[in-house]
């Protein structure tokens, strides 16, 4: 798998930290490598919307990485609550059903961005960077601009 | 079935497929089957309701889908039940979810269901077993075979002529 310039977090340089959300493990497992290829650390993990809460909480992630269908609570109803009580979270919708009304209605209930499966790693790392901002910096590969 | 419906899960799917196993394919066989659901290996249903009703069906022998979640991720997994399973209903769920995003475009409204194991040998007999469309995705890494039985939702057609 392509690897990319790590990107860290600018406050302390270390590894930007993920929640993935997603109903399926093999999807949770293909999203855990590509933020590997980023340099990113995966913070947890959920199977559905409510446990995504819960483990917004524990894990207090820099990026959240969220599906949309799932089981019990789907994803945009948790992004809705998640940022309710945290207004400064950074969630990037991921999922394969990527019509505007979903994704229109994602952003409104708090969602930063939208990434449709199969994820492409190149622009899931640009979203990320988007995402971040000036919270986020690009590692400088060692000798480079040497 | 009208193609209207059937041609976005097509197009899903060969784009699905071409993206995550970067392999050549090609479409074999394509028939109508007016039988039940006779289930070929590891087996994932997406069903949908509204506009549009009925379900998708992707099936892979468990060779291939290990074969498929490697090429997935971009690396040799260990073969586990588990993640065969995984691999069918997370592929069914992609191209489910991609055709939706084409017909939601086009102006049906309907509403994808989490993808589940179809493990009984046979399908159930009924108006959403029948007619079905079978096509067959060849790979130089085993075949992928999608079933879809869809039709329109005629409670949803009558309250929209009678709006």
């Amino acid at each position: 798998m392509e690897q990319f310039a790590a990107v860290r977090r600018s406050k302390d340089g270390q590894p930007v930290r993920y929640l993935v959300v997603d109903d399926s493990v093999f999807a949770r497992k293909n999203l855990a490598r590509i933020i590997e290829t980023f340099g990113g650390q995966v913070a947890g993990e959920a199977g559905d919307g409510m446990t995504a809460i819960t483990e917004y909480e524990r894990t207090t992630p820099d990026i959240v990485l969220m599906d949309i269908t799932m089981p019990q609570m789907e994803g945009i109803e948790a992004a809705e609550k998640i940022v309710k009580q945290h207004p400064e979270a950074r969630i990037v919708m991921v999922s394969s059903v990527g019509y505007q009304e979903n994704i229109v209605a994602a952003l409104q209930r708090g969602a930063r961005h939208f990434v449709q499966k199969p994820v492409k790693p190149e622009v899931l790392y640009e979203v990320i960077k988007y995402v971040l901002g000036e919270d986020g910096t690009v590692a400088q590969a060692a000798g480079a601009g040497a | 079935m009208k193609m209207e419906l059937i041609q976005p899960f097509i197009n899903a799917a060969d784009a699905v497929l071409a993206q995550g196993l970067r392999c050549p394919m090609a479409m074999g066989s394509l028939s109508m089957d007016e039988e039940a659901y006779r289930r070929k290996g590891v087996a994932a249903l997406v069903s949908l309701t509204g506009d549009i009703e009925g379900r998708i069906i992707f099936d892979l022998d468990a060779e291939t889908a290990l074969r498929v979640a490697s090429r997935f991720a971009g690396a040799d997994l260990p073969e586990s039940d588990e993640l065969i399973k995984e691999t069918v209903c997370e592929l069914a769920n992609q191209v489910a979810g991609n055709a939706v995003t084409t017909l939601n475009d086009q102006g049906f409204h309907f509403r994808v269901h989490p993808p589940v194991l179809h493990t009984s040998e046979h399908g159930a007999h009924g108006s959403e077993d029948t007619e079905a469309l079978v096509m067959c995705f060849e790979t130089s890494i085993g075949n992928v075979f999608m079933n879809i039985a869809l039709r329109y939702n005629r409670s949803h057609e009558l309250a929209a002529a009678g709006a």
